[in-house]
């Protein structure tokens, strides 16, 4: 039996922290597949990676500015059209505090 | 009358630009082929019936001017539900944005409409582009055109489905870690994942953004290559794309049809005929080889040690971004907004969003990309994926030093039965053990079909195989010439094209 990687109380963590609500049902079902899913990905641990630098992207990254000039942005009607709630031109969200 | 749903694209624009036929006839002729077809097939979300017969008269009427934009003038296409487009429903399959309208369009999209053509709809997919069956699309499945109870592959399974049940000529689709190539290969056409950063991401919705590669699906070859030419190049509005000229590879597709491939280096890759290859794929593609031969190339066979590390590093990558690009679904903007009721928080109204617009693929992912990430475990998961991303980019740079293009099976498998996806993921995952390199180290890779495999479940008749190439960098034309080359001999050896040998819808 392969060590334990990923528990029941870790996935109910992880889904709170991407702001996730799952069910107990989903928890179950994930704990088991992420378990099998890490435990192959762990293999990565094998590579011996003298030499090599990390990279975050396949080409050569550079800082992509423009001239600072105002230009036409999006419809405001139409952007706010699409919007789950909107009032007073803006977008209408629900409370932020808990608590009153 | 011709069937103008069986011609090419390539002879449809030119039969569109001397007035042989009209873009108007051939829209229509698709749009009754999808009212056909597409209740068995499920290949599109979305069609615009109205919008494409008004664009399809633009473009006959500038035709007319003599003024025609590209080879492609009047053409339809089918576009893959990731692509946002102005006015017109986009979804990348999830009841997150069901109903959205967006305010903009994508770069390719807009590029594809000044080439003149002519959008039929939205095409199915898995669900942010997360999946290899389509099976994770929320609105249902897509049934691959040579069998209906098989997938077409995915997550462009509705783009490849529509081009192989000829509702379209040809489609886009976006390939992150196989996914224009593998259902490309499922269902018996081209498809093709351009150098990355060649083709824009703006408006496309992020799945992995430094994965991430729109690219082009057709019937032959030829067509991929004009499709291909006509969506990419430097776009200032996406900061990960290449200030670099695209190859010819409209030329170089049609050098390979007509020229062949004498003294072209190709390297087979033996660390991607593995485990889990499936007999009959394996003979198709040792045909494929020995063709090669027979065509003049030199074929040797190369190793790549990283390449077998690449689908545990896309699966630590993708999902890390992801759980990143996918926070934006927060019920405040756009999408989806559940539980609003007056007295929950906006966090609360954000779980409980998120919990009913995306499915299971997608919230395994995020929480194994949250997982990825965070302290404690990035060093051991996160960096490690972005080394052997490294070691994977210098073994390709290794080989090409040898050979000039390399190859193997697309999928190792053929087209699998439909409601297997969800019960065991990692065997999924695994799958893409042959397409994963090209995505990490960002070069280009087309798959084209090679023939036909028996089917190992024997429900049907045989199922279509494909063959990668893969090339170095910003050497697309590489890919076509091989594919072109192939393709043109498969063709003379059968009397006709691949998909003729499909059964009748």
């Amino acid at each position: 039996m392969a060590e334990e990687k990923i528990s029941r109380e870790e996935v109910a963590h992880l889904a709170h922290l991407a702001r996730l609500e799952v069910t107990d049902e989903e928890i179950d079902t994930f704990a088991v597949q992420l378990e099998s899913i890490l435990e192959n990905v762990a293999k990565i641990a094998e590579v011996s990676d003298a030499g090599a630098t990390p990279s975050s992207h396949n080409v050569t990254m550079t800082n992509v500015t423009r001239p600072d000039v105002v230009t036409a942005s999006l419809d405001r009607d139409e952007v706010l059209a699409q919007a789950p709630a909107a009032e007073q031109d803006r977008f209408r969200v629900p409370r932020i505090l808990d608590e009153e | 009358m011709t069937d103008l749903t069986r011609m090419t694209a390539s002879e449809l624009g030119a039969m569109i630009a001397s007035g042989e036929t009209s873009s108007v006839e051939v829209t229509r002729a698709h749009l009754d082929r999808i009212e056909k077809v597409d209740d068995e097939i499920g290949a599109y979300l979305h069609v615009s019936a109205e919008r494409a017969l008004a664009a399809a008269k633009a473009a006959d009427d500038t035709v007319r001017t003599g003024k025609a934009p590209s080879p492609l003038a009047g053409v339809p296409i089918a576009v893959k539900d990731a692509f946002v487009t102005r006015g017109v429903p986009t979804t990348a399959g999830s009841r997150m944005l069901e109903g959205w309208l967006p305010p903009y369009e994508s770069t390719v999209t807009t590029r594809l409409a000044e080439a003149g053509m002519v959008k039929l709809g939205k095409a199915n997919m898995d669900e942010f582009a997360m999946g290899s069956t389509n099976e994770n699309s929320a609105f249902g499945p897509v049934a691959n055109p040579w069998n209906p109870q098989r997938t077409p592959g995915g997550s462009s399974g509705g783009s490849a489905a529509a081009v192989s049940a000829f509702e379209a000529p040809v489609a886009i689709g976006t390939d992150t870690g196989g996914s224009i190539r593998q259902p490309a290969a499922l269902t018996g056409i081209v498809g093709m994942k351009p150098t990355y950063g060649t083709s824009s991401r703006y408006g496309v919705i992020a799945f992995s953004s430094s994965l991430d590669t729109p690219g082009p699906m057709a019937r032959n070859v030829l067509d991929t290559a004009l499709v291909q030419a006509a969506m990419s190049g430097h776009d200032p509005r996406d900061s990960t794309s290449l200030p670099a000229p695209v190859p010819d590879v409209v030329g170089a597709a049609r050098l390979g049809a007509a020229q062949g491939i004498s003294g072209l280096r190709i390297g087979v890759v033996r660390d991607l005929i593995a485990e889990g290859l499936q007999p009959a794929v394996k003979a198709q593609f040792d045909a494929a080889v020995q063709q090669l031969g027979d065509l003049g190339a030199e074929v040797t066979e190369v190793s790549c040690p990283h390449f077998a590390y690449g689908v545990a590093a896309y699966y630590l990558i993708a999902p890390s971004e992801a759980s990143s690009n996918l926070a934006r679904f927060d019920s405040v903007r756009y999408g989806l907004r559940v539980g609003d009721d007056g007295e929950r928080s906006l966090e609360e109204v954000m779980s409980m969003t998120r919990e009913a617009g995306f499915g299971p693929e997608v919230k395994r992912r995020i929480i194994l990309g949250t997982y990825a990430l965070s302290a404690g475990y990035v060093d051991q998961f996160y960096d490690k994926a972005r080394t052997v991303r490294s070691l994977i980019t210098a073994d390709f740079d290794a080989a090409f030093g040898h050979v000039d293009v390399l190859i193997s099976p697309t999928s190792p498998t053929v087209a699998y039965p439909l409601g297997t996806a969800n019960t065991d993921p990692l065997s999924v995952y695994l799958l893409d053990l042959t397409t994963l390199p090209a995505s990490l180290a960002g070069t280009p890779a087309m798959s084209v079909p090679i023939g036909l495999a028996e089917d190992p479940v024997a429900d049907g008749q045989p199922l279509p195989v494909g063959l990668q190439i893969m090339a170095p960098h910003l050497q697309d034309d590489r890919c076509y010439l091989v594919g072109a080359a192939l393709e043109a001999a498969r063709d003379h050896a059968c009397g006709g094209t691949f998909l003729d040998l499909a059964p009748a819808l």
